[in-house]
């Protein structure tokens, strides 16, 4: 299918249904009793994250595990200097030990490129600065793929942090491959310059966000990702820009709640949807599962 | 004696006679000065030689990237005769003994004349003034923190107060550093489609609007180094109309490149200010030709290759003096946005003017700094032939017009025909 997968942007949509639907066969497995295979036996992934991670670090280990795949999960802390030439250092190293596939994150834009373009093996991007996070925005394709049954024509406004986010960024490149109509809506210093070229329409009140929306995506307000201050307060942010039951009811009937996680309780979700059934945060977290699994198959048999 | 024949000066074909550091005779000289070594100039124009007042040299501590002579091979290859090295070397040049030891050194050299710059602030630190006057008597052309803007409003109004005194000129690195929010490339949609930290116009025109308002204020002159946004050119030109003494300079890759070239992640593309959007392009291309912009500088920063894996983590800068009067003249005159008379002013008696060096001229008792180019062989830019170690530049591979092929310091042969002489 493709060697590395390091991005949304170029992946054609035949290529994105072919992994959701083999996403579909992994989620069955991971339900049923028999949830163990060895399809991915003899293999060896590299899970090397320079940025912290719980969801999807473990994901992506619970997925080579539940395909037989051993994982080599290494422990790397940041490094403030010559980032570029310890990391190529690093993942060579790891090619050289005899590891079939590399998954990275990092805090540095390009840096899962970087890998790949000085190794052999497959180099899959667990998230890389704010450029992109392809497996999230497939996860997020699944969630929605799931609960409607399609994707064409249908409506997802992502609400939040759009600025710093590469996970509206790899979304926005996806669901428009999918067919899907995608809104922005933050306040103005979370909207990145050059926004209105970008795959997404920019509403303007948070009204806007949710009339006619099938999907509303809230984003993690990314504390570590600012310098300065870009919103006064949470208690301000989710007054004008939280999610919340009043606002849902402006959406389509039934319309779903994402959120890539990990939320901030009360701010980005109010109380009172964060555990509504309109709510599918978990439900995400296990798919993310799925479609890794999905994606380390195709990928790691694509290499035989 | 050395006679160069049959050049083509300004489209009139000229002899020219060049004996010691001067223009002896010049004209059409027939069989006369038989005894003279001869350069057949045929096909070539011949011009002044270039002054870049904005390079980085790299020594004294920073060798690995540059030194002043490979810097200086670098310059004469490039057709320069002259070029002013900024401070931030390391140790910074913030005192006389630094300024001393770059000049000694490029004597020794003996190929391009170097000025050197000095700091603006000790260490440039942003905090104490350097000792301008004796800066200046040791041979310091010029004062800049280049590298780092002069933060503290108030620390620039006593420098440029000071400098009065000594009719020194402070070269102004304008970047409001809060603004630029640790970006590594112009904000605008190739950034935020990449996911890099974006660096606004407003962060080099909050700084330019302040010198020229502390020139104003002090009525004292101040020149704006490498500016790169249609915002820069618009202040500047306004404060020229109301008789404020501002200059600046621009670089060859604000008008022949934009942030585009920065979407594959090029490393090479990485500069500081960055490269904006062909919007600002135009602008500089507008400035050049309307007089605004009063020299074109390289801001020569040469790396290695080490410190340009990858582009978030990159150094800034570009190598410039090997590639400047080829993108100049590929992108101002073969283009037809100005003439050829109007870029030997931007790149020789403008700056040489700013920082009050002297410079070549063609005419009778002129300095000899020549430079003899073909305007009309197309070539392709190499960096792996480049005199300087840096090999840094997103031009390798670009197609253009204006190679040089003999430079002329006071009055030698300092590079000839792809060899340092």
């Amino acid at each position: 299918m493709f060697k590395d997968f390091l991005q949304m942007k170029g992946v054609t949509k035949r290529q994105l249904e072919t992994l959701l639907s083999s996403a579909e066969e992994m989620k069955r497995r991971i339900k049923s009793k028999d949830k163990f295979s060895d399809e991915l036996k003899g293999k060896i992934v590299a899970t090397l994250f320079y940025e912290n991670s719980t969801r999807t670090r473990t994901s992506f280990e619970d997925a080579c595990k539940y395909l037989g795949a051993a994982v080599a999960s290494l422990d790397v802390a940041t490094s403030s200097v010559q980032k570029g030439e310890s990391l190529v250092d690093t993942a060579k190293t790891i090619e050289a030990m005899g590891t079939d596939a590399i998954v990275i994150r990092h805090s540095v834009s390009g840096a899962p490129k970087l890998v790949a373009d000085s190794v052999d093996i497959p180099v899959i991007n667990a998230g890389d600065g704010l450029h992109a996070h392809p497996t999230q925005a497939l996860l997020d394709l699944f969630t929605v793929r799931e609960h409607f049954g399609k994707v064409e024509g249908l409506t997802v406004a992502i609400i939040g942090d759009i600025k710093h986010s590469r996970v509206a960024r790899s979304n926005m490149e996806s669901l428009t491959t999918m067919g899907a109509t995608v809104k922005v809506f933050a306040p103005p210093t979370m909207l990145p310059m050059g926004i209105e070229r970008m795959k997404c329409v920019v509403c303007r009140t948070i009204e806007e966000a949710f009339v006619g929306t099938d999907a509303v995506m809230g984003l993690r307000i990314q504390l570590e990702r600012q310098q300065t201050g870009l919103f006064p307060s949470y208690g301000e942010y989710s007054r004008f820009f939280g999610i919340n039951a009043e606002r849902m009811k402006l959406a389509n009937k039934s319309a779903i709640i994402m959120h890539p996680g990990p939320v901030n309780r009360g701010v980005e979700l109010a109380y009172d949807v964060l555990d509504a059934d309109c709510c599918r945060k978990d439900e995400q977290v296990a798919n993310g599962v799925a479609v890794r699994m999905a994606l380390l198959k195709a990928i790691l048999e694509e290499k035989k | 004696m050395i006679k160069i024949t049959g050049a083509d000066v300004f489209g009139k074909k000229t002899d020219v006679l060049v004996d010691g550091d001067r223009i002896k005779d010049i004209g059409d000289l027939g069989g006369k000065y038989a005894d003279a070594e001869v350069v057949d100039a045929d096909g070539l124009a011949l011009l002044p030689a270039f002054v870049d007042m904005h390079v980085h040299l790299r020594e004294p501590g920073q060798e690995y990237k540059e030194d002043i002579e490979s810097g200086s091979r670098a310059a004469v290859a490039g057709g320069f005769s002259a070029v002013c090295c900024m401070p931030n070397t390391k140790p910074v040049t913030d005192n006389k003994y630094i300024v001393k030891y770059v000049k000694t050194r490029a004597e020794e050299v003996g190929l391009a004349k170097v000025y050197p710059i000095a700091a603006v602030t000790v260490g440039q630190e942003g905090k104490t003034i350097t000792e301008m006057g004796k800066l200046k008597e040791a041979g310091a052309v010029a004062f800049s923190d280049d590298g780092r803007p002069v933060e503290n409003a108030q620390t620039m109004r006593v420098a440029m107060e000071y400098a009065k005194q000594f009719d020194a000129l402070i070269i102004s690195h304008c970047e409001d550093i809060s603004l630029a929010a640790g970006g590594v490339m112009n904000e605008g949609y190739t950034a935020s489609e990449a996911g890099y930290r974006g660096i606004t116009r407003a962060g080099e025109e909050v700084m330019v609007a302040r010198e020229i308002v502390l020139a104003d204020a002090l009525d004292t002159k101040v020149h704006i180094a490498h500016i790169s946004t249609k915002g820069s050119v618009r202040l500047i030109a306004d404060a020229k109309r109301a008789g404020i003494k501002v200059s600046c300079e621009t670089c060859p890759h604000y008008f022949a490149a934009t942030d585009e070239l920065c979407a594959g992640g090029d490393p090479n593309a990485k500069m500081n200010p960055p490269l904006r959007e062909e919007e600002d392009r135009k602008a500089i291309v507008e400035a050049i030709k309307d007089g605004t912009v009063d020299a074109i500088a390289t801001d020569h920063a040469p790396h290695a290759a080490h410190e340009k894996l990858s582009f978030a983590d990159a150094a800034n800068g570009i190598c410039g003096l090997e590639t400047s009067f080829a993108l100049a003249y590929t992108y101002l005159v073969r283009s037809g946005e100005i003439t050829l008379e109007r870029l030997s002013e931007l790149m020789t008696a403008g700056p040489a003017a700013l920082v009050g060096i002297p410079c070549g001229k063609i005419e009778k008792g002129g300095l000899a700094d020549l430079v003899l180019a073909d305007l009309n062989e197309k070539y392709t830019i190499d960096p792996d032939k480049f005199f300087s170690k840096g090999r840094n530049t997103p031009f390798g591979g670009r197609e253009v017009y204006g190679k040089v092929r003999m430079t002329m310091v006071n009055g030698k042969i300092k590079y000839k025909d792809g060899k340092i002489c």
